[in-house]
């Protein structure tokens, strides 16, 4: 790592340190409708797990049917 | 040593992304839960029905245990098994098992899963990260699932073995308080016996044993984005293209809404559009004789459309105990295929289905 | 000429790390120990408003809390029994809902069987004022109405951080 990397790194920190770094813009208390059931992509365990795997037969793709995580915002 | 430099240089800059919220943070733990369904798929001539249970129960905070059993009962009278040899019946039983932990804001899962069938066994094992960053506003999520299988064949017991590999990566990201994005990718490595010991594929019109490639490796990457509408509604919409080293390409594109209705029911819809384009080895009746030669038409050209709609009654008064829903869903399939042929009539094969799906789920 | 400093890669990486590190923390966190607490009005669930500035004289804990989330709804029976504890010892726990409904706070409360004031903060500025940026969110005021203790966020066992503080500032 060469000096003038160094000096962009710390250059970048000092800006993240300052007011160029975006917060977090929605905050937990406005979250309220991302917790909602109907906003999971995917719906009940079993019969989502029933239609992946008709599909699964019948088709050759495969792969990223993947979980969706957060929405709630709770710590 | 170097590697406890380069994870704190990468915690550094993680710690600096998350900037100002500090203190005790904890990733929910998934919610109890009791699933119990009957499943039911009808069409070309396979019919396949059965049960499905699922639990979910939390234990002490921190921990989170799940088990699943899925029965197939399958009569397979399609236009493989008829053109080729004749109809049968096999039940098929999957079970599972799962662990979640929560630990800060992250959520730890590792599962089993083991199916069982007369000619086909598969057992898995997975273990999946979801790591809350950002405020919470991103969700980074990994997995990795170890598979192994036995192949079998009706009158000759097991002959064979298949090894899989799937590594997930995904994001998630919360862009404003009413809409939420991911993108999910996913790579398969298989190895072994891929190949189907009932299907026959066909060189200069006569049926030959199809001779399908030891190892595969495909990639897929899901787009998704879904939104509260601001009437008790929502709004999805998801595009998936997969691609692997069989030539195998295929796009999905599927659209969904859900809107609660009243104060007991929430009704949902979606459509879904698939489109492949063949292995390179496939034919329907190949001209030319090459290493690899199947017929098998999962792997060839065509396109599939769904149409699904469930409808939920949220049936609050279980002696006052718990609120359960009950729910119904029905989804019809069409697969239109380009370069398979049904033998019965000369033409391009066509398939339509049904898949009715009624379950109870309770959260308590 | 002074003779430049060698720093081998290792140690490099370690530095950047700290660098990075040191302005997570200079990055400012929102945090308002030994200030006044900013006073509200909020209507409770059942009846008449209720106003933090009127609780002078008593420990309060306001507790940020919504029914959709879920480390809200495993820490409220710990708030419950802190409350019936030490709510003759001059404690008072206001539990503000931020729920777009008020009619689903009432429901969960009911259930929970919450006996201590729920105030609705339906529009959520009070939650806004405070910026706690977590959910839930615990303030802790002493008698004279300074903040003394905040908790972002419900961690397993945290209560008992609670009531050790709570006794603390009764003791004043």
């Amino acid at each position: 790592m060469r000096c003038s990397t160094l000096l962009a790194s710390m250059l970048a920190a000092a800006l993240l340190g300052g007011c160029a770094m975006p917060e977090p813009w929605v905050k937990p208390h406005e979250r309220e409708r991302l917790a909602d059931p109907i906003m999971q992509w995917q719906g009940d365990l079993l019969a989502a797990k029933n239609s992946q795997h008709v599909r699964d037969i019948r088709e050759g793709a495969r792969g990223a049917n993947g979980v969706q995580g957060g929405g709630c915002g709770c710590k | 040593m170097r590697l406890l430099n380069a994870l704190t240089g990468l915690l550094g800059g993680a710690l600096a992304f998350t900037g100002t919220t500090t203190g005790a943070r904890a990733a929910p733990l998934p919610p109890d839960r009791a699933e119990g369904m009957y499943h039911l798929y009808t069409g070309g001539g396979l019919t396949s029905q059965g049960p499905a249970l699922l639990l979910r129960k939390s234990l002490a905070e921190k921990v989170s245990v799940s088990g699943q059993l899925y029965v197939d009962a399958v009569s397979n009278a399609s236009v493989d098994v008829v053109t080729t040899a004749s109809k049968y019946k096999e039940t098929r039983t999957e079970l599972g098992l799962g662990l979640d932990y929560a630990v800060r804001d992250s959520n730890i899962n590792v599962s089993l899963a083991s199916s069982k069938e007369p000619d086909y066994r598969a057992d898995a094992v997975s273990l999946d990260i979801a790591q809350e960053t950002f405020g919470g506003m991103t969700t980074v999520n990994l997995g990795f699932t170890r598979a192994a299988d036995k192949v079998g064949r009706a009158g000759i017991g097991f002959f064979d073995n298949a090894k899989h590999w799937q590594y997930r990566a995904g994001v998630t990201q919360i862009l404003t308080s009413r809409w939420i994005a991911s993108a999910n990718l996913e790579a398969i490595s298989d190895s072994g016996y891929l190949g189907n010991p009932y299907r026959a594929a066909r060189v200069f019109g006569a049926a030959v044993p199809e001779n399908v490639p030891r190892t595969r490796s495909s990639r897929a990457l899901n787009l998704r984005v879904i939104g509260d509408m601001g009437s008790r509604d929502s709004l999805r919409g998801s595009y998936r293209y997969f691609w692997d080293n069989w030539d195998v390409r295929a796009h999905t594109l599927e659209g969904g809404y859900s809107r609660y209705v009243g104060e007991s029911f929430l009704l949902d819809g979606f459509v879904r559009y698939y489109r492949q384009d063949k292995a390179s080895f496939y034919s329907d009746n190949a001209q030319v004789q090459n290493l690899y030669v199947t017929r098998n038409r999962q792997l060839g050209t065509y396109n599939g459309v769904t149409l699904g709609g469930k409808a939920t009654y949220d049936w609050m008064k279980l002696a006052g105990k718990y609120p359960m829903k009950l729910n119904g869903a029905l989804e019809l399939l069409r697969y239109r295929y380009s370069d398979y042929t049904d033998l019965r009539s000369g033409s391009p094969y066509s398939l339509n289905a049904a898949v009715l799906q009624l379950y109870v789920t309770a959260s308590y | 000429m002074p003779k430049p400093i060698k720093i081998d890669m290792p140690q490099r990486r370690s530095l950047l790390g700290l660098v990075l590190l040191a302005a997570a923390g200079a990055a400012g966190a929102k945090v308002a120990t030994q200030a006044q607490a900013p006073d509200f009005t909020l209507r409770q669930l059942d009846g008449p408003n209720l106003r933090l500035g009127e609780q002078r004289g008593r420990v309060v804990m306001v507790n940020f809390w919504a029914t959709w989330c879920g480390p809200c709804r495993v820490e409220m029976p710990h708030l419950s029994r802190l409350y019936d504890k030490y709510r003759n010892s001059g404690f008072v726990l206001l539990g503000v809902n931020i729920d777009d409904d008020p009619g689903a706070a009432k429901a969960v409360a009911g259930k929970l069987g919450l006996k201590f004031p729920v105030l609705l903060d339906t529009d959520k500025k009070v939650v806004a004022t405070y910026d706690l940026n977590a959910m839930p969110a615990t303030v802790l005021i002493d008698r004279d109405g300074r903040v003394r203790h905040l908790h972002r966020g419900y961690r397993e066992g945290v209560e008992q951080t609670y009531e050790q503080q709570l006794r603390d500032l009764l003791k004043e």
